[in-house]
């Protein structure tokens, strides 16, 4: 696992993103971490103290995730959600290093929530590639 | 795995703390967490223990506040300690910075300790890591039963079996008293911050202060 050095135009660009992510989808949170549980960036309503715990948690229920798959025979499990009663939850991969949290309520759809997620995806794998990029190039 | 963001000027690192099973690994971190102030510490978390074991792992954001330019975010995990959970300690071990490893001062536990640092080394050459390149931190724990009547092994021997070369910094330590854990988190912290900013900011002709 490589270290990561963001650029401001990356992280900006990330912000934006993830920020359009929400208004197109009607979610309330997204996070973007690295599967080590280090939170890279993240938009919306949910209370900081938790985000750092949900970076953690996560990651590691991934890590679990992927031990399970294993046992199937299948490399990973690209996506998960969880539902609740009111809040719901979506986990997609960024990549081979990241992933993408997106919390919800009861006033979107999953089935939109994960449209606008792999829309937003393609954007930040493009970016990841693109930050590296910038950086050796400086 | 470090993370450095230019935007806002912060340095994220992961520092583990790993070790034989029921050595203090949890107690360090509800140590530090107690000792520091709102302003520093985030939330402890500690995942399912079932009779005070850890089954998944422990965390603890933190912001150290800044050095130079920049500020230090630190997240400190611990892993279980039994054996059989070794996938677990796989999985917290992924991208870490820096290593605390405490060790069992208990004579029984002599065993225990040179495995459980040889399983380290293991995990984290199949990361790709040297656990001598690493920044890594030894503490013997439960100094405090010295002159009781459970046998101890001498800080000596502790060195001989897992510190032979003198390669590692090392505290002795009593998590329950706070003695050594307040030194061996400062070393560790220090360790760690110097390492990522020597590695990723020195190729750059930058520092932490300038």
């Amino acid at each position: 696992m490589a270290d990561l050095i963001l650029t401001k135009q990356t992280l900006d660009r990330i912000d934006q993103v993830l920020q359009s992510l929400l208004t197109a989808s009607g979610a309330h949170t997204v996070l973007l971490i690295d599967k080590a549980g280090q939170l890279i960036s993240f938009q919306g309503t949910m209370d900081q103290e938790k985000v750092a715990s949900l970076a953690a948690l996560t990651a590691a229920n991934y890590g679990a995730t992927t031990a399970i798959a294993r046992l199937f025979g299948e490399e990973e499990f690209t996506l998960l959600f969880h539902k609740g009663k009111e809040e719901n939850l979506h986990f997609s991969n960024v990549g081979e290093e990241y992933l993408m949290i997106t919390v919800f309520n009861n006033n979107t759809h999953l089935g939109l929530v994960r449209l606008e997620v792999r829309k937003g995806l393609e954007h930040i794998e493009a970016m990841f590639a693109e930050n590296l990029r910038q950086w050796f190039n400086t | 795995m470090a993370i450095i963001s230019f935007r806002s000027d912060e340095i994220h690192c992961k520092i583990v703390y790993y070790g034989p099973g029921r050595g203090g690994k949890t107690t360090n971190l509800i140590t530090i967490h107690k000792a520091l102030g709102h302003q520093v510490r985030g939330e402890l978390l500690s995942i399912d223990t079932a009779g005070d074991r850890t089954l998944f792992f422990d965390f603890l954001p933190m912001d150290l506040g800044s050095i130079g330019k920049f500020r230090i975010k630190i997240s400190l995990y611990t892993v279980p300690g039994q054996v059989r959970y070794n996938d677990t300690r796989k999985l917290v071990l992924k991208g870490v910075d820096g290593i605390v490893f405490v060790a069992d001062s208990l004579e029984a536990r002599k065993g225990n300790n040179v495995e459980s640092l040889k399983n380290l080394g293991d995990n984290l050459h199949d990361q790709g890591k040297s656990i001598l390149e690493l920044p890594l931190v030894l503490q013997y724990k439960k100094r405090d039963l010295t002159g009781s009547r459970v046998a101890l092994l001498p800080v000596e021997e502790m060195e001989a079996d897992l510190n032979a070369n003198g390669h590692y910094p090392s505290f002795p330590a009593s998590a329950l008293k706070g003695d050594g854990v307040r030194e061996t988190f400062k070393k560790i912290c220090m360790m760690t911050v110097v390492d990522v900013s020597s590695r990723l900011l020195k190729d750059k002709g930058m520092s932490l202060t300038g």
